[in-house]
C-alpha cells in the first residue's frame, strides 16, 4: 500500500510536469499564431474567452503569468478546456467525450490481446529454446520494425480495396445506413466490424515486442537454480513453467508494459488517421491542421493522463504479483 | 558501497579483435550489411536518382503508371518518379535520425553521468526528470510542439525530437556509471590528482562506449519512427523529400483508392527494413554481452554436440549507494526501489 501511495505521488509529479509543459509551450513558441486564431472570433463568450486566454496566454485582459497559471490549473481540474475554435461554439470537453470511447475501447482491447498473446508465445519460445518459434525471430523483428500506419495502409489496401472487400476501409461505424451509436446489436456489430482491421494492426505490430522480451527473461529465469531444483524434484513441466519460471519472468514484462504503453498509444493515434477512425488521434490531427489550439492541448492532456493511469494500474498489478512489494508495505 | 559482482567492462577494443567479423552473431552480420546498404544509398542515392524527385509530368501517358523500364518504381499521380523520391528520401530520413541520435546521446551522457557522479539529491532529481520524460507519451507532445511551430523545417524537427529522446539513454548510462565509478582505476586516477572532468571524459566515458553505442542505435530507431510518423501526418516540411513525406503525398492523393501500391509500399518497406537492420544490430550487441540469448543455430558445437551455456550470466549487481535522507525519500518513489533487497 505504501508503495502504491508513493507511486501515486510520482504520477502526480509527472502529471504536473505535463500540465506545466502544456501551459508553457504556447507561450514560448515564436510567432503569434494563437492571437491570430482568436482574432477570428470577436464574439466569444467572456467565460470561454477567459479559459482560452488562461490556457494559451493570449488576449487583452490576460493578467499576470502566475494568475493565468492558476486559472489554467483550476480549469483543467474542472475539465474546462474552453471553447473549441474550429467547431465553435461547441466546448472542447463535449467533443472529447465523443472521441475518447472509440480510442479507449480499440487501443485497450487490442493492447490487452497483444500482451497476453505475446506473453504466452514468449513463454513457449523460452521453454522450447531453439524450437520452431525461435526460427521465427528474424521475421518477428521485421514485424516489430514496421510503422503502425504503414501496416494499416497495407491492410486497408489488401482487405478493403484491392483483393478482398471483407472489411470497411475506415471510420468507426457506417452512419449512412442510419445506425445510431448506442448499446444495441446493430451498432455494436457494425462497430466491431469496423474495428477489426485497426485492432489487427495494433496486435500484429506490438505482439512481437512482448514475445521477444518475455522469451529473453524466460531464458534467463529458466537458468536459475530454483527452476533446476524444481525440475530435479520431478515436478510436472507445466508447474515448472507457470508457477516457477513464468511467474517471476512476468514481473519485468509487467513493468515493461507501462513504458511500452506510451509507444503503443502513439502508434495507435497515427494509425487512426489511416482508418479515419473517430478517436482522439484523428481529433488531434484535425485540431492541428485547423490550428485548433485548445483542442490540441486538451487531447495531449487526455492521452498523457490515460497513460499515467494505466501505469498506476500496472503498479497495482506488480504489487499483487510480487510478494516483495507487499512485505515492504508491511515493514513500514 | 558494495558491488558484489563486478561487471566485465566491455570495450570496443575487445570486440574489434582479429576475426571479430567471423565471431559476430549471424543476426548482427545481417543487420550490419543491411544498414551498410542504407547508408550507401543515403550517400550516393540523390546522385544516382534518375529524375528530379519533384519534377512533375502530369500527362496521362506518364502519370500514375506502375513499374516500367523508364520508371522502375512507377510514377505518382503528378508523374513524379517514385524511385527518385525513395533514393532522395532515404538520405533525408537517415540524416535526420543520425543527427537526433547524436544530439540525444550527448544529452543522455551529460545527464546520466552527472546524475550518477553527483549522487545524493541531484541524482534523485535528475532521475525523477528522466522517469517523467520516460512515462509521458512522446508522439502527442511532438505533434503539439510541431503544431505550434511556424517554421516546420528540418532543424526544428531535429531539435524537438532530440529534446524528447534522451531519457532512456540517460537511464542506462546512469546505471552503468554507478557500477563503474567505484572501480579501482577510477580511484587510482583520483589519487594521482586528475581533475574530475578529466576522470569523467577520459576514464569513465570511454568505458561506456559499447553501452552508448547501443543506446545510440535505439535512439536512431526512435527518431526514424517518430520522424516518419510526423512527416506522414504532414507536420514537417512537406515540400522536402523524406520517406515520411512520400507516404504523406501517397495517402493524401488517394494512392490506396487508386490501387497505386508502387507509390506507398517501397517507402514503407524501406522504413521497416531500416528499422529491422537497427534492431538486428542491437540484438547482436546484446548477444555479444549475453550469449544465452542466442538462438540454437548459433550455439557453439563441441565434438558435434550442441552446447548451450548453462551457468547464469553475471548480471549487473544492483549497487546501493549511501543516500542522503532527502535522497532516499525521493528514491522511494521510484519503481526500482521495489526490487532492491532491503
Amino acid at each position: 500500500m505504501a508503495f502504491i501511495l508513493r507511486r501515486l505521488a510520482f504520477y502526480a509529479v509527472a502529471a504536473w510536469v505535463a500540465l506545466t509543459l502544456n501551459f508553457f509551450i504556447p507561450r514560448l513558441m515564436p510567432g503569434n499564431a494563437v492571437e491570430a486564431i482568436l482574432g477570428r472570433f470577436p464574439n466569444l463568450q467572456p467565460s470561454a474567452y477567459k479559459a482560452i486566454s488562461a490556457m494559451l496566454g493570449v488576449g487583452k485582459n490576460k493578467g499576470s503569468e502566475v494568475s493565468q497559471y492558476f486559472t489554467y490549473l483550476n480549469n483543467v481540474v474542472h475539465f474546462n478546456f474552453g471553447t473549441d475554435v474550429a467547431q465553435y461554439p461547441a466546448s472542447v470537453s463535449s467533443l472529447l467525450d465523443s472521441e475518447i470511447p472509440w480510442t479507449l475501447v480499440l487501443v485497450g482491447t487490442a493492447t490487452v490481446i497483444a500482451f497476453f498473446l505475446g506473453t504466452a508465445l514468449g513463454i513457449m519460445a523460452g521453454w522450447r529454446h531453439g524450437g520452431w518459434l525461435d526460427r521465427l525471430l528474424p521475421a518477428l523483428t521485421f514485424l516489430q520494425a514496421i510503422p503502425y500506419f504503414f501496416l494499416a495502409l497495407l491492410l486497408v489496401y489488401i482487405f478493403a480495396y484491392k483483393y478482398f472487400h471483407l472489411f470497411p476501409s475506415g471510420t468507426g461505424y457506417n452512419g449512412s445506413t442510419g445506425i445510431v451509436p448506442g448499446w444495441h446489436w446493430d451498432f455494436i456489430t457494425n462497430a466491431v466490424q469496423h474495428a477489426i482491421l485497426p485492432a489487427f494492426t495494433i496486435v500484429i505490430t506490438s505482439v512481437a515486442g512482448w514475445m521477444l522480451q518475455m522469451r529473453n527473461v524466460m531464458i534467463t529465469t529458466l537458468g536459475e537454480d530454483y527452476v533446476i531444483a524444481a525440475q530435479a524434484k520431478g515436478l510436472r513441466s507445466r508447474r515448472v513453467i507457470f508457477t516457477y519460471a513464468a511467474r517471476n519472468a512476468l514481473l519485468p514484462q509487467l513493468q515493461g508494459f507501462g513504458l511500452a504503453l506510451g509507444f503503443v498509444v502513439s502508434g495507435a493515434i497515427v494509425m487512426e488517421i489511416v482508418f479515419s477512425y473517430p478517436g482522439v488521434g484523428l481529433g488531434l490531427l484535425s485540431a492541428v491542421s485547423s490550428n485548433d489550439y485548445p483542442m490540441m492541448q486538451a487531447i495531449f492532456l487526455v492521452i498523457t493522463f490515460s497513460v499515467l493511469l494505466a501505469n498506476l494500474i500496472v503498479d497495482v498489478l506488480v504489487v499483487l504479483a510480487d510478494p516483495r512489494a507487499r512485505s515492504i508495505g508491511a515493514q513500514r | 558501497m558494495t558491488a558484489l559482482l563486478t561487471p566485465p567492462v566491455t570495450t570496443v577494443a575487445t570486440i574489434a579483435a582479429p576475426g571479430w567479423w567471423r565471431r559476430m552473431p549471424l543476426k548482427a552480420k545481417t543487420g550490419a550489411v543491411l544498414l551498410g546498404l542504407f547508408v550507401l544509398t543515403a550517400i550516393i542515392g540523390p546522385l544516382v536518382a534518375p529524375y528530379d524527385p519533384g519534377y512533375q509530368n502530369p500527362s496521362i501517358a506518364v502519370a500514375m503508371k506502375g513499374p516500367s523500364g523508364a520508371h522502375w518504381l512507377g510514377t505518382t499521380s503528378t508523374g513524379q518518379d517514385v524511385l527518385s523520391q525513395l533514393l532522395t528520401g532515404i538520405r533525408l530520413t537517415l540524416e535526420l535520425a543520425v543527427l537526433v541520435g547524436v544530439i540525444a546521446m550527448v544529452l543522455a551522457v551529460l545527464i546520466g553521468v552527472t546524475s550518477a557522479y553527483l549522487g545524493g539529491i541531484w541524482d534523485e532529481l535528475l532521475q525523477l526528470l528522466t522517469n517523467v520524460f520516460l512515462v509521458i507519451p512522446a508522439l502527442p507532445l511532438l505533434v503539439i510542439l510541431l503544431g505550434y511551430l511556424p517554421n516546420k523545417g528540418q532543424t526544428p524537427t531535429i531539435l524537438v525530437l532530440s529534446a524528447l529522446g534522451w531519457a532512456w539513454g540517460a537511464r542506462v548510462i546512469r546505471a552503468q556509471t554507478l557500477a563503474i565509478r567505484n572501480r579501482d582505476f577510477i580511484a587510482a586516477a583520483r589519487e594521482t590528482g586528475e581533475s574530475t572532468w578529466r576522470i569523467l571524459a577520459f576514464e569513465l566515458v570511454p568505458n561506456e562506449v559499447s553501452l552508448i553505442a547501443a543506446s545510440f542505435v535505439n535512439t536512431v530507431l526512435y527518431a526514424i519512427g517518430a520522424s516518419v510518423a510526423l512527416a506522414f501526418l504532414g507536420l514537417t516540411d512537406v515540400s522536402s523529400w523524406s520517406l515520411g513525406t512520400v507516404l504523406y503525398w501517397a495517402q493524401s492523393q488517394d494512392a490506396l483508392q487508386l490501387g497505386a501500391w508502387w507509390w506507398f509500399v517501397p517507402p514503407g518497406l524501406a522504413v521497416a527494413l531500416m528499422g529491422t537492420a537497427l534492431v538486428l544490430v542491437n540484438t547482436g550487441i546484446d548477444e555479444i554481452g549475453n550469449p544465452r540469448l542466442r538462438d540454437a543455430s548459433s550455439a557453439s558445437r563441441i565434438a558435434g554436440h550442441r552446447v548451450q551455456p548453462t551457468d547464469p550470466t553475471p548480471v549487473l549487481a544492483l549497487v546501493g549507494s549511501e543516500r542522503s535522507r532527502l535522497g532516499s525519500f525521493l528514491h522511494s518513489f521510484s519503481r526500482s526501489s521495489l526490487l532492491e533487497d532491503k
